[in-house]
């Protein structure tokens, strides 16, 4: 009984036992993350065999500057200035000393090796997390010398998506619509390039005039209105074949095909009587079915992703302002309801925001807003800028740009500009010529 | 009757014992109290004001304005010059002493770092005034008429001053009081522990918004000067889970936060309370829920 009672007692005596703390962290430091992209490393023998081949002196080098560049330009990621390295390539790239790269403040390192085996293009490489000391991800790629930039595209990908948690774009390619000669002459092409502005390439040769290219999310195939005997007609054009083909003649004035999600049906719009409505054609058996019925002017349709709605722009209203509907034309509902005109709506790849085109007081911006209408953010404000297409991850958009004409008539351009969804990422995008309505495709590597 | 008398008497005395024990006042004994530094200061120059001595005067007015000082810089650089040319032998210094020593007796970079560490940490312990203090007497030592009794006097002052301090040490603040008692942080420290990790963290800015993977929990054990003991990852599990890449990225760049923070600017009391602590860190916010 007694052992009972001091055991009681001894119960309530108190002990010192403190509850964890727990603290909240809400923010952090917006600063892309530092990075080392070590020169992949490459034996004698292989760098005079590549060099005989592709007449780069070192690709090794070539091939981490295409990496370096991509990360750099993504906004997310500051490679940091090679001269600081102070580990050689080599070495690195079989056990990197993480005190010497820590010291220049990397977070992340990349390394890697170059081969030439077998007449081909090996490269290997690493990405190591600094702090942590350990590899977070090794791979190896096989393929023809000639594919040495898309190897470059692939790595910053693959480790773009594995810092980020989202898929990459740099594989990519964007097709646009080359622009020589004077404003009222124009000779318009079609032109495919990287998505870093290198490879470029003309697909048609300026005789006709051609107009809104646009990518299949699923394939390499681009549909892109094109004037025949002064005839709007729509094209299919097969990227990796080359083989082009007519969709079909079209009543009236026809204006910006693009395709489905799943890439097997068309929607755009058609001009007749004054009005303006949205059909979709279906690329197997070419039926055409007709969308919107509304005395307006609905035009510039695009697919969610899933397909299950459509968004839109239409003067309905009275002026021109964004729509969404279900993708057989019921429950339209107004999207945007700021000041001035809306237009060019085009779903994310991520299906989470439109971005669009906006004119109010003389100024043009481009912006997004979420499905429903609401958070309108405007990323960029310009003189003349329109039709943003979405990068393959949601994250970037790519627009043209065109600037005043002088009083003399001169001084007019038109070039590509991209941006990211914080708005601070703006950068051009070279072009040999003047450029407009580009359209990103997805990636070549899925 | 006696007999149930004394065993109630014995019960009472003994509930009496536990609920003494039992009293808040105990449980502060054993914990951590901050440094007060500017205390000691002032004492020891009302200790050694003697009025007999003019020159010895203006000299302590002279440390007084000295302390002065170092009440509001709590470093005094010609201190930390002297720790550091007792403590580290640079190669610089005498190249005779290099050659003499043997090669074991050079002290490895490391070590010279660390003993270089340990002095500056002085500057913000109490401990350090003892040897101000000694510093004081030592100036006053060469200078006054009556260099025994200037001594004693200080003496006497240092003993003095370590007993109020280390009384002074075992009381705290209410505010303190109050923190220490509920194992809490008090909005200040909490506030200093999230700005430094503000700092630290790099958000992975592409990372899609997913509600339901914006949230990593790490859980850190420090050692009393903050330096991360160990890391464990709450949701470890979910890291390596398949379709939760983008947690993991988020937890990846968790981890290199806290990694960049270490050793993290603690509290300087209370060290249980801190020992082990959890940080929530919540992207949802930054990447635009």
């Amino acid at each position: 009984m007694l052992k009972k009672i001091i055991l009681f007692f001894i119960i309530l005596i108190p002990v010192n036992a403190f509850a964890l703390i727990e603290v909240d962290i809400t923010r952090g430091n917006l600063d892309p993350l530092p990075l080392a992209v070590s020169p992949l490393s490459i034996d004698e023998t292989s760098r005079k065999s590549f060099e005989k081949i592709l007449k780069k002196e070192n690709i090794g080098s070539e091939i981490s500057n295409i990496v370096e560049n991509n990360l750099k330009t993504s906004g997310l990621f500051n490679p940091l200035d090679k001269k600081a390295f102070l580990q050689a390539p080599d070495i690195a790239n079989l056990k990197p000393r993480f005190e010497d790269w820590n010291l220049i403040k990397a977070q992340a390192l990349i390394t890697g090796k170059v081969n030439y085996v077998d007449d081909k293009l090996r490269v290997e490489f690493r990405l190591w997390d600094v702090l942590a000391a350990k590899e977070m991800m090794a791979l190896a790629f096989t393929t023809v010398p000639n594919n040495w930039r898309r190897v470059g595209h692939i790595i910053s990908d693959k480790v773009y998506e594995r810092l980020t948690g989202e898929k990459g774009y740099f594989d990519t390619r964007i097709i646009y619509v080359s622009e020589e000669g004077p404003k009222t002459q124009r000779i318009k092409k079609l032109a495919i390039m990287d998505q870093d502005g290198a490879n470029n390439k003309f697909l048609t040769l300026g005789n006709e005039l051609v107009l809104t290219p646009r990518f299949n999310p699923a394939s390499q195939m681009v549909t892109y209105l094109s004037y025949f005997k002064n005839m709007p007609r729509v094209y299919l054009l097969d990227i990796e074949t080359g083989t082009q083909e007519v969709v079909g003649d079209f009543p009236g004035m026809t204006f910006a095909p693009r395709f489905s999600p799943d890439g097997k049906k068309i929607i755009m719009s058609f001009a007749k009587d004054g009005k303006s409505d949205i059909y979709t054609m279906d690329l197997e058996n070419r039926i055409v079915e007709k969308i919107t019925n509304h005395p307006s002017i609905d035009t510039s349709p695009s697919y969610s992703p899933d397909g299950k709605y459509i968004t839109f722009n239409s003067d309905r209203s009275g002026y021109q302002q964004i729509y969404v509907m279900k993708n057989d034309g019921s429950d339209i509902k107004r999207i945007s309801f700021g000041n001035g005109l809306y237009g060019t709506p085009v779903w994310s790849p991520r299906g989470d925001l439109i971005a669009f085109t906006k004119l109010h007081k003389g100024k043009f911006y481009i912006g997004v807003m979420r499905t429903d209408g609401s958070g309108e953010r405007l990323l960029t404000e310009n003189y003349y800028q329109e039709a943003p297409s979405w990068s393959p991850n949601g994250r970037v958009l790519i627009f043209y740009r065109e600037t005043k004409t002088d009083s003399k008539g001169e001084g007019f351009s038109a070039k590509l500009w991209s941006i990211d969804l914080t708005g601070y990422n703006e950068r051009q995008i070279k072009t040999p010529t003047d450029a407009s309505d580009p359209s990103w495709s997805s990636l070549l590597s899925n | 009757m006696n007999r149930s008398l004394i065993i109630s008497s014995a019960l009472h005395a003994l509930l009496i014992f536990i609920t003494a024990m039992s009293l808040p006042f105990l449980a502060k004994k054993p914990l951590d109290v901050p440094p007060v530094v500017s205390v000691e200061l002032i004492q020891i120059a009302e200790k050694t004001n003697i009025p007999f001595a003019p020159k010895a005067k203006k000299i302590i007015e002279k440390v007084k304005e000295k302390e002065k000082k170092l009440v509001s810089e709590q470093a005094p650089p010609k201190k930390v010059e002297k720790t550091k040319t007792k403590t580290v032998i640079s190669p610089d210094q005498n190249n005779k002493k290099v050659e003499n020593q043997t090669p074991e007796a050079i002290p490895l970079p490391e070590k010279t770092v660390k003993k270089v560490e340990t002095k500056e940490e002085k500057k913000q312990n109490p401990d350090k005034l003892d040897e101000e203090v000694k510093q004081v007497s030592e100036f006053e030592k060469d200078d006054l008429f009556d260099p025994n009794e200037l001594k004693a006097k200080i003496d006497k002052a240092k003993i003095d001053s370590s007993k109020q301090k280390l009384k002074k040490n075992n009381e705290i603040t209410q505010d303190q009081d109050k923190s220490v008692l509920t194992g809490k942080l008090t909005i200040t420290e909490e506030q200093a522990l999230q700005a430094q990790i503000f700092t630290c963290w790099s958000i992975p800015l592409g990372l899609p918004y997913a509600p339901e993977d914006m949230l990593v929990r790490i859980k850190l054990s420090l050692k009393p000067d903050g330096s991360i003991d160990d890391m464990e990852m709450l949701d470890h599990v979910k890291m390596n889970t398949p379709g939760k890449e983008r947690f993991r990225t988020l937890a990846d760049s968790v981890r290199r936060a806290v990694q960049i923070c270490n050793p993290l600017r603690v509290p300087a009391s209370g060290y249980e309370r801190w020992k082990n602590i959890i940080f929530n860190f919540d992207a949802s916010e930054m990447l635009g829920g």
